[in-house]
């Protein structure tokens, strides 16, 4: 390139008072592109964490005619004696176990499906991805009474295709509870998964695939060695994403149980809701906080450390 | 082309996986549909056979309701207020910042750059409850300004650009500066227009966040002059008296609006969403 770039403006070393002017302006003026993001940055997101952080060792209350004081490691030690807290870690545990293989692998069906090449496949797609546009609390809403223990439709559909053998209680019952959430859960974003991994199928290099058919290889073989080693990463991705999703979960049991019956469907941020809001004890919320973000952390490090080993 | 007609066998094998999974996408869609026009009490009666499907005596009663008992009218104000303000505060701060870290050069760059990736894993959960400690302190609880702030700078939003940008031949933008262009002026005038799919991948992704986003507005408001949607379905569905009908009526006007636009630009959608996975 002839141009110089504005890039290299700042490493052009020159003494004439005038080309100085310009060297600075760059500087000055990124500054002001930069101004606005870090402000909202550090006050909304940077700051926060590091009093999370902090309140985390306090016995800090939202409103408390109290003194706060430092209380060490006390607010963590309490939260791991806290069977509620056990439970919805453990119960995000079981969802992200069950969800994230299931919900992947059907988010791969539904790609490889609606990436063939048939008529009205961009409709099936738009069904599939519906959902995830409609929002959860809709769609929380809808299968609460989808999964109604006596007359709902998914019972319905259970007596008729059992002859009324199987009639679970749904949300009623501390076995099933959390099987509904992970139902609508994956129903309503499995979507989501599926239009990112279609992406990945359509960089499938297509001469790779029509050499492998012209070298007889079966269309299972075909998958396994050409299809999924070019989406590796992004299957990565997808899986990581999802896993998060998993320890993010909130929104459906907000609406649809509020963590019950008996804590069956309790999780870490309804927990992070319920100790920070309702009952207010913000330094203990904090904690909870710092162990989620620990959670999230090593969950996206374990990600990056295995898209790396590839590429 | 060839290998499909080659391969009937397979297409029916397609199709049929394609309608089986479309029938359990559109079966709980089709059920709120016909359960908001029918009486509430036979919602639930009706829903355990085919009967769950067919609109018997239909009406807008529940329609009606829903406005006038649920106050729809003003959470879609709400909502439209937060995300609309959200999606462009969001795009306006985030772009000139993704451009500088792929433009510039200015002290202090690349430890910036590694800052906004470190950032991105930090999810918003892990600072809701010390931001509601802070804006409560400050009396902005039940304020637009709490809901929306909050969201308008993301880092992953940041990186989108960057990396756009990055990606964007400077030719056009050295030929303004030449010709005495200042910055900012190449930014807005030129880069921006160039831009246009990031600015649509992040303004969908934003939107779709924003007007979704549950746990923040149940923690920072309990007035419904500034409820939003989602928290909006979660009360309304236990405000007595529960009517099964009027609930799905309620849920189904809050679909409406971003399906509508999903509708009209499906393409859109789709490829932001395909290109947030971009990543990595």
């Amino acid at each position: 390139m002839i141009l110089t770039p504005t890039t290299s403006n700042t490493s052009v070393r020159t003494d004439e008072p005038g080309r100085r002017r310009r060297r600075r302006r760059p500087q000055l003026s990124s500054w002001l592109f930069l101004a606005p993001g870090l402000v909202f940055l550090a006050v909304f997101l940077a700051v926060p964490f590091a009093i999370a952080v902090r309140l985390s060792f306090t016995n800090q209350r939202l409103s408390s005619p109290l003194p706060r004081r430092s209380v060490g490691w006390e607010n963590y030690r309490a939260l791991w004696h806290d069977a509620a807290f056990r439970r919805a870690l453990t119960n995000n545990l079981i969802f992200a176990a069950v969800v994230v293989p299931v919900q992947t692998g059907l988010a791969l069906v539904l790609a490889l499906l609606v990436n063939q090449k048939v008529r009205f496949v961009r409709f099936f797609r738009a069904v599939f991805f519906a959902p995830v546009v409609m929002g959860i609390a809709v769609a929380s809403s809808v299968w609460f009474l989808l999964f109604d223990r006596q007359n709902g439709l998914v019972n319905g559909a259970l007596d008729l295709v059992t002859f009324g053998h199987v009639h679970p209680q749904w949300l009623q019952s501390t076995h099933t509870s959390l099987i509904a959430i992970m139902i609508v859960s994956i129903w309503a974003s499995v979507g989501f998964q599926m239009v990112i991994l279609l992406a990945g199928l359509q960089d499938v290099a297509a001469d790779l695939l029509e050499a492998a058919e012209v070298d007889g290889a079966t269309p299972l073989q075909r998958f396994r060695h050409v299809t999924v080693p070019s989406i590796r990463n992004t299957l990565v991705f997808v899986v990581t994403m999802t896993t998060i999703f998993a320890f993010r979960l909130f929104d459906q049991v907000y609406i649809m149980t509020q963590g019950g019956p008996l804590g069956s469907t309790d999780t870490v941020l309804l927990e992070l809701v319920k100790v920070g809001y309702e009952r207010q004890q913000v330094a203990r919320a904090c904690a909870i906080s710092v162990v989620f973000f620990l959670i999230v952390t090593a969950i996206t490090v374990v990600q990056r450390a295995l898209v790396k080993e590839r590429t | 082309m060839i290998r499909s007609q080659h391969r009937p066998r397979r297409r029916v094998l397609t199709y049929a996986g394609l309608c089986v999974a479309a029938l359990a996408f559109l079966g709980p869609l089709l059920f709120m549909i016909v359960g908001a026009l029918k009486p509430g009490n036979r919602v639930l009666t009706e829903s355990a056979s085919w009967k769950a499907f067919v609109p018997t005596s239909p009406s807008t009663h529940n329609f009606q309701q829903a406005v006038d008992r649920g106050s729809f009218l003003l959470l879609l104000r709400n909502s439209l207020i937060v995300s609309s303000i959200t999606v462009v505060l969001g795009l306006v701060v985030n772009s000139p910042f993704g451009y500088a870290l792929a433009r510039f050069r200015f002290r202090g760059r690349r430890a910036l750059l590694m800052a906004v990736i470190a950032l991105t894993i930090v999810p918003f959960q892990a600072v809701a409850i010390p931001l509601l400690y802070l804006m409560s302190g400050w009396g902005w609880r039940n304020t637009f300004t709490a809901l929306i702030v909050p969201f308008v700078a993301n880092p992953f939003f940041i990186y989108l650009f960057y990396s756009f940008f990055l990606n964007l031949p400077r030719e056009l933008e050295e030929a303004a500066r030449i010709d005495g262009a200042r910055q900012g002026r190449i930014f807005i005038s030129i880069a921006v227009p160039l831009a246009r799919p990031a600015f649509a991948t992040v303004g969908i992704l934003a939107f779709l966040a924003s007007w979704g986003e549950l746990l923040w507005p149940a923690l920072i408001t309990d007035d419904i002059n500034v409820r939003t949607l989602p928290l909006g379905i979660s009360v309304f569905r236990s405000v007595p008296p529960i009517d099964q009908g009027v609930i799905l009526a309620f849920v189904l006007l809050a679909a409406l609006p971003t399906l509508a636009l999903f509708v009209a630009l499906q393409r859109h959608f789709i490829a932001s969403v395909a290109r947030s996975g971009i990543k990595g």
